[in-house]
């Protein structure tokens, strides 16, 4: 079978692919287009190592075919940061050190953004079930939970009035 | 292996009554049955992108549902899980975040599995599936379309176009339960999905019980719903309609769960799924 002709957009940037139709956006993504953040762990839609954002929705890319991605929107983790300026979700899984071998990273990193994109304030409770589809073997998922709960704290911070901000401040000192 | 993208049900009957197709909507099952090996489709055809498989209305005759909507959009759908909770509830136990932005209701239906989460409880809700294909259309409650672990009743060129859904009537409450041994990311154990309605004294006009993985197929069990219709949904009534359910069960021996445990459990949660749809049919 010859290959399919895609036009997609990745990260906001238009993109066009050729792709066999047994490909998945996963494999695409990372064998076509060198996007190699995002990971497989599992193939099946059990792990969310790749988990991808397309059309605005947190999907398994490994779920997705390449030649589904024609005309649509995807977002991946090579989007995340503002060029060398980190994500707030990405510094701070460095300072809670949420990672130890790093390749559920990239897809709960995407998926806590959308968490936090749909819901600036979750509770502990409400990060766990969102990252549910997001195994992680090494950090026993506590020092994750709390990277994003921090991330939302300091991105609720950052985007308050300076008014509120500054009152919070004088309250503290 | 082909892909097509039909953008009307007359293309896509056309595409599916070929040979060795195959119809794509969220894919989470076929994605994984392609790498398997397990189905070797000549062409995959897209529902995705055909008008009238997406989206959520609401009209005189109740509520229409595209069979290719994700069971995430239809969890965010507000009044659609205030008229039908159980069925809202029931759609978005299935798999991870991730698996709820792709998975649909017409592939959760199609892909035939003994127990999924969504059937029992479209099938207590008294859901009716809108069937395109090749002639024309026709409907078909959700409960004849399972015939079988992954086999359904649609024939070649056929596809679910939508799920209809009356209208509650006041005084109507569902719900669905599932067991699974912790509290996300499994398939159930048993599932029990329970409608009903009462009248102005409180008494059960009306009621429809479904159970998921205690049979090769989910069950309608009529005799549990008639264990509570007539009756103030007491105590004797939901022992009763535990017995029906229990009665009903033909399951499986694995790894999930023994017989006989099951038998127990889908009694035990058909109870508390009617307890539940009885609380929500009075508050």
């Amino acid at each position: 079978m010859s290959k399919r002709h895609v036009t997609t957009s990745v990260n906001g940037d238009s993109v066009e692919f050729l792709c066999s139709t047994e490909q998945t956006l996963l494999d695409v993504l990372r064998d076509e287009l060198f996007l190699t953040g995002s990971k497989e762990g599992c193939g099946s839609g059990d792990c969310g190592a790749c988990s991808v954002m397309l059309d605005g929705r947190l999907v398994c890319a490994c779920l997705v075919l390449g030649v589904e991605a024609n005309g649509r929107e995807v977002e991946t983790i090579e989007g995340m940061s503002d060029g060398e300026k980190l994500h707030p979700l990405q510094q701070k899984f460095l300072e809670h050190a949420a990672l130890q071998c790093g390749i559920c990273t990239p897809g709960i990193l995407v998926a806590a953004k959308a968490l936090l994109e749909k819901n600036p304030d979750p509770t502990e409770t409400e990060v766990r079930y969102w990252l549910a589809g997001n195994l992680c073997r090494c950090t026993g998922y506590d020092k994750i939970v709390r990277a994003v709960l921090d991330a939302a704290a300091a991105m609720r911070g950052a985007s308050a009035k300076p008014a509120a901000a500054s009152s919070v401040q004088m309250q503290s000192a | 292996m082909d892909y097509q993208t039909p953008t009307n049900a007359e293309e896509a009957a056309a595409l599916l009554s070929q040979d060795g197709a195959h119809a794509l909507a969220g894919g989470t099952d076929l994605l994984v049955k392609l790498r398997a090996g397990a189905v070797t489709p000549r062409v995959v055809v897209d529902l995705k992108r055909v008008p009238r498989l997406r989206g959520i209305e609401h009209d005189a005759k109740g509520w229409r549902i595209g069979a290719a909507t994700t069971c995430a959009e239809i969890g965010e759908h507000a009044a659609l899980a205030s008229a039908w909770p159980g069925v809202v509830e029931a759609l978005q136990l299935i798999g991870s975040t991730q698996i709820q932005g792709r998975a649909t209701l017409g592939g959760n239906l199609c892909n035939a599995s003994p127990a999924a989460d969504s059937v029992p409880a479209l099938i207590a809700a008294g859901a009716k599936c809108e069937v395109a294909g090749t002639k024309g259309q026709r409907e078909v409650p959700v409960e004849q379309i399972v015939t079988g672990p992954g086999r359904n009743a649609l024939k070649p060129g056929e596809f679910i176009l939508g799920f209809r859904l009356p209208e509650p009537p006041g005084r109507s409450g569902d719900a669905y339960l599932r067991l699974i041994p912790r509290t996300e990311m499994d398939i159930a154990v048993v599932g029990a999905g329970v409608s009903l309605t009462l009248d102005d004294q409180g008494v059960c006009t009306h009621a429809r019980v479904a159970l998921g993985a205690v049979a090769a197929t989910p069950l309608l069990v009529e005799a549990a719903a008639r264990a509570l219709v007539g009756t103030r949904v007491d105590d004797d009534a939901l022992e009763a309609l535990a017995a029906a359910a229990s009665a009903a069960c033909k399951p499986i021996d694995d790894k999930r769960g023994t017989v006989a445990y099951r038998v127990k459990v889908a009694g035990v949660l058909a109870k508390r799924a009617a307890r539940m749809a009885f609380e929500r049919a009075t508050g």
